[in-house]
């Protein structure tokens, strides 16, 4: 496993890091696979090593719509952290993909265990959320569409 | 002789392709003397016989022939996409600062564009390929709202034997094969070291922001970010005010400004 | 250089007219004060008859009225509705015309009419400070305007020193006035005393010089030269307004989120007479037209005001939206970013934008309350 901090860990001192990391599994899925699906138990998550996921919803009609694609260092999920533990979007592995595979719940005892663990953990899982929402959020302006005025010149 | 400066010379259509639903490409030659040369990131006023002119940024330069990409947001800018072959245009130019590709010897390169913001970055990237020895590694960026909007699709393939091309889209269809969100999130996948990176940003504004702001919190030096801003303007010459955003005229201290100078002013409300 | 080292001379009322007979003679359009309408105007004068003599303004915000004047002076007036950008720098020009031949192929060709070869008489000092900041704008960077050129190059001023300031005056605070600055073919100042109704004269240039040479002036006394200069020294205690004693740049670039603009956006009409009756704005628009045929087109210039909402339009609509904004983008950039785009301020102090707004404002109060503020630490969040 290396211990060489990107994406996600890099928010995280080197001894959080370390306690996080020796927690995970390596793990690999062939391209294709579904990983989790819309309201499924959240009982584990993954940092991403090498290859892509696609965030996706099911809409009746419009087949499945992927909102957002994940890749390496990345944190695929944080639904785990937080009540009730049940997945929001669904997940399937674009590409053949290694990563780093956590059991929520012995992660979440982890971070009760040790207060300053558990908050570091939090921090970062939230700076990921904060930045999701912020490109979400500019994504919501449809910055390429066609002007509302096409007014003079 | 007047200037070209302050007349139009005239030019023809020698080719016109459609790259989406309301954007071509045209590509132009003097019909009679040329304007002086253009660099990577300067500007022509085109001007569609009655109707008017606009500033569009050369996206090829070919010897003397100029290429632009031109999305249709108005009745110029429709009166310019609609050309064909053998019509003609009057061009002034060139105007405007460049990228400044030279002063970024021995750097990595990092080009992140946006929707129609890739055009005005072609040149400097077929520039960058072509001397690959002036410079460390070349990351093209590219956010597009749907896969088909993005601009030069064949040619984006082509530049990934030399430089790191990733691609992402607002909106996936089912065959998409690239990323999903914005393209500051490519930049995690890009390849470069941000002490010695130089980038060239070009977009709608509020994407610029969000890429030079990533790129500073990375430890792009603002003064290596380079970026292209956008507003109205009439003459090109400096003359008209239009183009005023706060202390810069952006016709003759841009369009291409570092990040330095342009956060500040990006920031004031309806500066 | 003192008067003492300048060629000076004394012109009575009879050489000023003869003054106007040489220019004519030599090709020149005369153009200057003349009573028209209720007001000073700018127009072509025929002889000196035409020149406001007798005639004062009484100014205030909002406010502009002739007052008759029992000296007779000719130029105990300030600034009128127009300045002398509208000879060179004229409300709507035809820049080129495009022909498009049978084949599709374009011609476009600069627009050839030769400009009149104007005489300007009764410049003053704040209005030849203007036409210098022009000339900076129109021709002192990469690229020249050929329009302006054109006129700008033939022109010849005549200058006339400053002895009666307005309410609304503040060019001490600006720099440009009362005295005449460089730029003149010819400065006058007019004196009124118990020794008669006479002009200094002096030459700027060397047609100065020679037109000088025609006139039938009379070497310069001492008593007229001193009346002279202690009337413009006087006039210069006199100003009606000022600004605060601080770097307008900076106060400008440093307030920018300043509550005060909404203050000032709550009277601003946005109507740009301000911008109309300055002497430096210089902002235009283009405007292509077409003839019955199809195949002859033409390029039109006309002046624009930045507090026109469409003045800032891009694709998805104007930049400046808000009167707060356009008002914010006019004062800015006149006392302001006008140092960073073209080395100088745009302002000179004639007081026409305070004169001339219908709701009465006044860029001096303006800049004082901004200072205020920003004394006061209220604008502290804009650093």
């Amino acid at each position: 496993m290396t211990t060489e901090a990107s994406g996600f860990l890099a928010t995280l001192a080197p001894a959080h890091r370390s306690r996080l990391l020796a927690l995970a599994r390596e793990v690999s899925f062939p391209a294709g696979v579904r990983l989790f699906e819309e309201d499924g138990r959240a009982d584990r998550f993954w940092i991403v090593r090498s290859g892509s996921v696609a965030l996706d919803i099911h809409v009746p009609g419009r087949r499945t719509a992927v909102v957002e694609t994940l890749g390496e260092g990345e944190l695929l999920g944080w639904s785990w952290l937080f009540e009730p533990y049940r997945w929001h979007l669904g997940a399937r592995a674009r590409s053949a993909l290694l990563a780093a595979e956590f059991d929520a719940p012995k992660v979440r005892e982890a971070c009760v265990q040790d207060p300053g663990f558990g908050l570091a953990v939090n921090h970062g899982v939230a700076q990921v959320i904060a930045r999701r929402l912020k490109a979400t959020r500019t994504r919501l302006l449809d910055l390429y569409g066609p002007p509302d005025t096409g007014a003079a010149r | 002789m007047t200037a070209p400066s302050a007349v139009p010379l005239p030019y023809r259509v020698v080719s016109h392709r459609d790259e989406t639903d309301d954007t071509a490409t045209i590509v132009l030659e003097p019909a009679g003397a040329p304007l002086p040369p253009f660099a990577p990131g300067q500007f022509a006023m085109v001007y569609a016989f009655g109707v008017g002119d606009v500033p569009l940024s050369v996206c090829g330069i070919d010897g003397n022939r100029l290429t632009h990409t031109v999305r249709a947001v108005g009745a110029i800018s429709s009166a310019l996409r609609a050309l064909r072959p053998g019509d003609c245009v009057g061009v002034r130019g060139p105007f405007g600062t460049g990228w400044g590709l030279p002063e970024a010897a021995g750097d990595d390169l990092l080009v992140v564009a946006g929707g129609i913001g890739l055009a005005p970055l072609r040149p400097l990237v077929l520039a960058a390929l072509a001397t690959p020895e002036r410079y460390g590694r070349l990351n093209v960026l590219v956010g597009a709202r749907e896969p088909g909007d993005l601009l030069y699709p064949a040619e984006l393939t082509g530049w990934q034997a030399d430089a790191r091309v990733l691609t992402t889209v607002d909106r996936a269809d089912e065959r998409w094969q690239g990323d999903v969100g914005v393209v500051t999130t490519l930049l995690d996948r890009a390849s470069f070291d941000p002490h010695s990176a130089t980038a060239f940003v070009c977009g709608p504004e509020p994407m610029i922001r969000a890429t030079a702001d990533d790129l500073v919190q990375r430890g792009v030096q603002p003064d290596r970010i380079r970026v292209s801003l956008e507003r109205t303007m009439h003459c090109g010459t400096g003359h008209c005010g239009h183009c005023q955003l706060g202390p810069l005229l952006l016709c003759r201290d841009g369009p291409v400004v570092t990040w330095t100078r342009a956060r500040s002013l990006l920031l004031v409300r309806e500066l | 250089m003192t008067d003492d080292e300048v060629a000076t001379a004394v012109l009575d009322k009879d050489g000023l007219d003869a003054l106007i007979a040489v220019l004519v003679a030599r090709g020149r359009t005369v153009v200057g004060p003349t009573v028209r309408d209720g007001a000073i105007v700018l127009a072509e004068l025929s002889d000196g008859a035409d020149l406001p003599y007798g005639w004062g303004v009484e100014l205030e915000a909002g406010l502009y009225r002739l007052r008759a004047r029992e000296d007779g002076a000719a130029f105990a007036h300030s600034a009128g509705p127009q300045s002398w950008k509208t000879f060179l720098h004229p409300p709507r020009v035809r820049q080129w015309t495009a022909l498009r031949g049978a084949d599709g192929a374009l011609v476009m060709t600069a627009d050839a009419s030769v400009p009149p070869s104007y005489a300007f008489l009764g410049v003053r000092p704040c209005d030849l400070r203007a036409i210098a900041i022009q000339d900076r704008v129109l021709t002192g960077g990469m690229y020249s305007d050929p329009a302006y050129v054109g006129r700008r190059e033939r022109a010849f001023l005549v200058a006339v020193e400053c002895t009666e300031p307005g309410a609304t005056c503040f060019c001490v605070s600006m720099g440009s006035g009362p005295a005449a600055g460089p730029g003149y073919d010819l400065a006058l100042t007019e004196v009124v005393d118990g020794d008669g109704h006479r002009f200094l004269v002096r030459a700027g240039s060397a047609e100065g010089e020679s037109v000088l040479a025609e006139l039938p002036a009379r070497v310069a006394d001492a008593a007229t030269r001193t009346a002279a200069r202690d009337r413009v020294a006087e006039a210069a205690d006199r100003m009606g307004r000022s600004m605060p004693l601080v770097d307008l740049q900076v106060l400008m670039r440093e307030t920018l989120t300043a509550e005060r603009w909404d203050d000032v956006a709550a009277r601003c009409l946005t109507c740009g007479n301000c911008t109309m009756a300055c002497p430096t704005c210089f902002c235009t628009s283009v405007e292509d037209v077409t003839d019955l045929t199809g195949d002859h087109a033409e390029r039109w210039r006309h002046w624009e005001s930045c507090f026109d909402r469409d003045f800032s339009h891009l694709p998805t609509g104007p930049v400046r939206d808000s009167s707060h904004s356009r008002y914010r983008q006019w004062a800015t950039h006149k006392l302001g970013t006008w140092h960073d785009q073209f080395g100088s301020s745009g302002c000179v102090g004639c007081g026409r934008c305070i004169v001339w707004c219908p709701v009465g404002i006044d860029i001096t109060e303006e800049a004082h309350a901004l200072n205020r503020e920003w004394e006061s630490g209220a604008a502290e969040g804009t650093r």
